[in-house]
């Protein structure tokens, strides 16, 4: 086990993690806003910069970001330096500028003491930090149906010719995980709209519940092998299911469905 | 015929040696992409046809081929006769026939067709006597523009595999790599990282499937030395690719070419089939049991793709951007394998280094840097053009001994070295040695070997905003730092340049500069902000003149600068009426002329003409309080 020592504290970090796990284990909070549980890390928004050192290193250090730097044998973690806060600050400060009403930005950065930015305040607003977490999402789901497009300042998360999205079944997995609400969607008992594109719902035959799209459930049908009835019926009701069942084999009573 | 053994290649070799001297003399017509650009190709299919049609073939013994470029672009189509290494330059269809009956038949020389040196007005003959070439040390070009780059005897007869054949008579792969390590090679295309360190690191990854890797993307601006190599002498990039392979271990690699080099790419397939055909690529190389083979794969189309991270993720299939990386590409690196990338350049040394042994190329150079570089000559200098010198060369000797000086004879103001994020070096860094370490610790860099020099009609502000604009077009947008802080970065520089700059912009640009760096995804995010601090750290001054006084000291701002005539020389010759795009610019002949400030433009264009010197330039602010006192 790896043990290293982050802003002075000793910490056994788990083999073939990243540092960031290794900070949060430690209790020391690091700002993030590309990094989820659900996707491969990025290294995009730059946030969670530290500094990386070793004893034999003679007081040089590197800067690395934590949420895809290995946890290695040895290492002394800075989290908080004078370089990693300002780095931090000007990233932020830039983020501001990019989004100056996007609840999010705002507040990372007036608890990092940056109330209004210093640079050039973006002319049309947008809520949308690039963090590329609803790109990958729909990549790990294996859609791959938005991506970003564009280089440098004219990057932005869209589509394949910013048209409605073939690959796209109305999952809603990139509206969900996307941390400013900037994916806009619609839903209703019976359709559902997402990225112009419209989708029918399926309603669950125990409990009537409108819980998924037609084309997601046919998407996951054809990919497991799993036949299509399976997605139908609504999380809630498979879990109701699976308790019942325990319940009987248990040689109890089963509760009735709940409604939701 | 196929080569099969080490004996076979010796007999080749002579075979194709003797083929040439049986030839009594050569016309080699430059076919690079400058020279064909210029029309050197129906040059050489003028000598072929009257060369045919004359007989002489079989009554002088002459052959005519096409080579690579001779690096002097400019002064094309170049034609080279052998043995006298005459020169003859701007070489048209129509002066062919000439050339055939005077120079090659009675020997003499065509005086109109040579080569003047514009530094002494003298014409010289001579290949080798001519500056540009005089002082080069080549190595990584050393075929270029001798060899007939789709002919694989021809580069035989000069030398080519040789080294690959040293390799493979009875050198381990650790002595291959021992050999580069005296060398001490290190890499050519950008970051200057020992070449044997990075092969020995690769060597003992694990595993039996790794990758060698070649980086032909050039994105930076203006640059062409490797597209110079790959066009004109493909199989020394292939030869060195082949040693590197043994040496680490891998039976498979892949040549990552930019895409806007059509040429390069039939080129090198030409060479790569030539090569499998006489069993130099593919299996049991030489005989000797060692097998690997080699791909072209074209290149995304942006200079982001030539990062190593971006290259892999290209090749595979996938959106050419760069990946966060703590794990080096030897261990983990295309398709997750053990892989090494090397520039074209650094490529094209290898095979000369293992030929010729590590201590001959580590003879040249300074204590970290050593042997030759190739460096794209351009801008402001008489002679520009693709030259290779040892390294610790001065940037004097460069810039004046053979790039003959600044046009016009013009004071100097700056040499740009190292592509798009490399920095600017003043009058008072010219006698600096030119090696890796020395341009770092001066604020610039290496890189791909880029130098655009620059008079003193330059605004060094104006040059900073002209590559954070192309590096905010190539910026891959990823993270934040490079994406959003090129962006504001840039309005910061535009507001300098347009008379909107203020107080605190210079500390701004500095702050900012220094976040990126640190916080950047790669090292074009890192190294973006060169061209600004560079460029504050030795012209500071100039930026205090755009903000305090919003005067651009160059004249270059067009929002900052007017321009007016001034009475004394003027001559009336009528010179500058010509050239103003916006007809500002009035007098009688023989008259003093005026401009009027209310249509001129300030582009510049009569102050480059001016015979008299009679043009200057004010910053416009002067000129405005001078018509509002006139007015009152
Ligand atoms: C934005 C960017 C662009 C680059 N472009 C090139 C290129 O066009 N050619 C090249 O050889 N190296 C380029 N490099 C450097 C490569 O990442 C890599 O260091 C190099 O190919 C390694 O070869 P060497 O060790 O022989 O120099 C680039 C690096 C960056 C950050
Ligand atoms: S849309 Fe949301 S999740 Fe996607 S990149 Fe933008 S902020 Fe991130
Ligand atoms: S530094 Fe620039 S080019 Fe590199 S990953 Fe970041 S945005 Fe892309
Ligand atoms: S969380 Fe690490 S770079 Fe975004």
């Amino acid at each position: 086990m790896p043990t290293l020592t982050i802003d002075g504290r000793t910490v056994h970090a788990d083999h073939g993690t990243f540092l960031l796990a290794a900070c949060r284990k430690a209790g020391i909070e690091v700002p993030t806003l590309c990094e989820h549980p659900a996707v491969e890390p990025y290294g995009g928004c730059r946030l969670c910069v530290v500094d990386v050192t070793r004893p034999e290193w003679d007081g040089w250090s590197k800067m690395v970001v934590a949420c895809l730097f290995p946890v290695e044998d040895g290492i002394v973690v800075h989290t908080r330096s004078e370089r990693v806060m300002e780095t931090r600050k000007v990233v932020l400060d830039l983020l501001l500028a990019r989004c100056p009403e996007t609840p999010l930005i705002r507040d990372l950065a007036a608890a990092h003491g940056i109330v209004a930015t210093s640079f050039v305040t973006n002319p049309e607003p947008t809520d949308c930090i690039l963090c590329g977490l609803c790109t990958r999402v729909c990549d790990t789901m294996g859609m791959s149906a938005i991506s970003s497009v564009d280089r440098g300042a004219g990057r932005e998360i869209a589509p394949p010719f910013r048209a409605p999205p073939p690959a796209c079944v109305g999952c809603l997995a990139c509206a969900e995980i996307c941390p400013t609400g900037f994916i806009k969607f619609e839903t209703g008992t019976r359709k559902r709209r997402i990225w112009d594109k419209d989708f029918d719902m399926l309603r669950c035959p125990r409990c009537g519940r409108s819980h998924i799209t037609a084309a997601q459930a046919d998407f996951f049908a054809g990919r497991g092998g799993v036949p299509r009835s399976y997605f139908e019926i609504c999380d809630h009701c498979k879990r109701a299911e699976l308790a019942a069942t325990a319940m009987r084999l248990a040689g109890q009573p089963a509760t009735p469905a709940r409604q939701g | 015929m196929r080569i099969e053994s080490l004996e076979q290649f010796g007999a080749a070799v002579a075979a194709a040696r003797e083929a040439r001297s049986a030839k009594g003399r050569e016309v080699w017509v430059c076919c690079g992409t400058g020279c064909l650009a210029n029309g050197s190709k129906a040059v050489a299919d003028a000598f072929g046809a009257q060369i045919v049609s004359g007989g002489l073939a079989t009554t002088l013994g002459l052959y005519h081929k096409s080579t690579g470029c001779h690096g002097f672009c400019e002064r094309g189509p170049l034609v080279v006769i052998q043995p006298e290494g005459l020169l003859y330059t701007k070489v048209g269809v129509g002066d062919v026939p000439e050339v055939l009956e005077k120079t090659v038949g009675k020997g003499e020389v065509i005086p109109r067709l040579l080569y003047k040196d514009p530094a002494t007005k003298q014409a010289i003959a001579k290949y080798d006597d001519i500056p540009f070439y005089k002082h080069q040390i080549r190595v990584s070009m050393r075929n270029i523009g001798r060899v007939d780059p789709a002919n694989l005897d021809d580069a035989l007869a000069h030398g080519a595999y040789a080294g690959l054949a040293r390799a493979l008579s009875g050198m381990t792969p650790d002595q291959v790599i021992a050999e580069i390590e005296a060398s001490g090679l290190r890499g050519r295309g950008g970051a200057g990282f020992a070449t044997a360190r990075k092969w020995k690191s690769c060597r003992k990854a694990g595993g039996d499937r790794k990758f060698v890797l070649c980086n032909g993307d050039e994105g930076d601006p203006g640059a062409f030395k490797d597209r110079s190599i790959m066009e004109g002498d493909p199989h020394s990039v292939l030869e060195g690719m082949i040693i590197g392979a043994y040496a680490i271990g891998a039976h498979e690699g892949y040549l990552y070419v930019r895409d806007e080099y059509p040429l390069a790419v039939v080129n090198l397939q030409k060479a790569l089939a030539d090569a499998r055909q006489r069993g130099l690529l593919g299996a049991n190389i030489l005989g000797s049991g060692f097998d690997f083979d080699l791909r072209i794969s074209r290149g995304g189309g942006a200079f982001v793709c030539g990062e190593s991270s971006a290259l892999m993720r290209s090749i595979e299939g996938r959106t050419g951007e760069p990946r966060a990386k703590y794990v080096h590409a030897s261990d983990k690196g295309l398709f997750d394998l053990p892989t090494n990338l090397n520039n074209v350049e650094t490529w094209a040394d290898v095979g000369a280094i293992i030929a010729n042994g590590g201590a001959w190329f580590a003879g040249w150079g300074t204590k970290k840097s050593k042997g030759t570089k190739a460096f794209s000559l351009v801008g402001k200098v008489k002679n520009t053009g693709l030259i290779e010198l040892p390294m610790g060369t001065t940037l004097r000797h460069i810039i004046y001994d053979i790039g003959g000086g600044i046009l016009k004879d013009r004071p100097f103001k700056a040499v740009q070295t190292g592509g798009p994020s490399g920095g600017c070096l003043p009058a008072d860094r010219l006698d600096l040695p030119v090696d890796y370490e020395i341009l770092a610790d001066n604020g610039s860099m290496m890189g791909s070997g880029g130098m655009i020099v620059m008079d003193d009609r330059t605004c060094m502000v104006d040059v900073a905003k002209y590559f954070l604009k192309f590096l905010s077009e190539e910026s891959c947008g990823k993270c934040v730092p490079c994406r959003e802080g090129l962006k504001q970065m840039l309005c910061i520089f535009e507001d300098l340049c347009t008379g909107r700059g203020k107080a605190g912009d210079i500390e701004r640009s500095e702050r900012l500069g220094r976040a990126m760096q640190l916080g950047s995804l790669c090292e074009l995010g890192k190294s973006a902000a060169n061209p600004v601090l560079s460029t504050l750290r030795y012209f500071r001054a100039e930026y205090e003149s755009h903000i305090d006084l919003k005067a651009c000291p160059a004249g270059m701002c067009r929002d900052l600068t007017a321009y007016e005539i001034v009475s004394e020389p003027c001559t009336g010759c009528h010179q500058c009426v010509k050239v103003c795009p916006t007809e500002a610019i009035s007098g009688k002949a023989r008259q003093k002329h005026v401009i009027d400030p209310a249509k001129c433009i300030s582009c510049g264009a009569c102050f480059d003409v001016c015979p008299e010197d009679c043009i200057r330039f004010i910053p416009k602010k002067e000129q405005e309080a001078a018509h509002a006192h006139a007015d009152d």
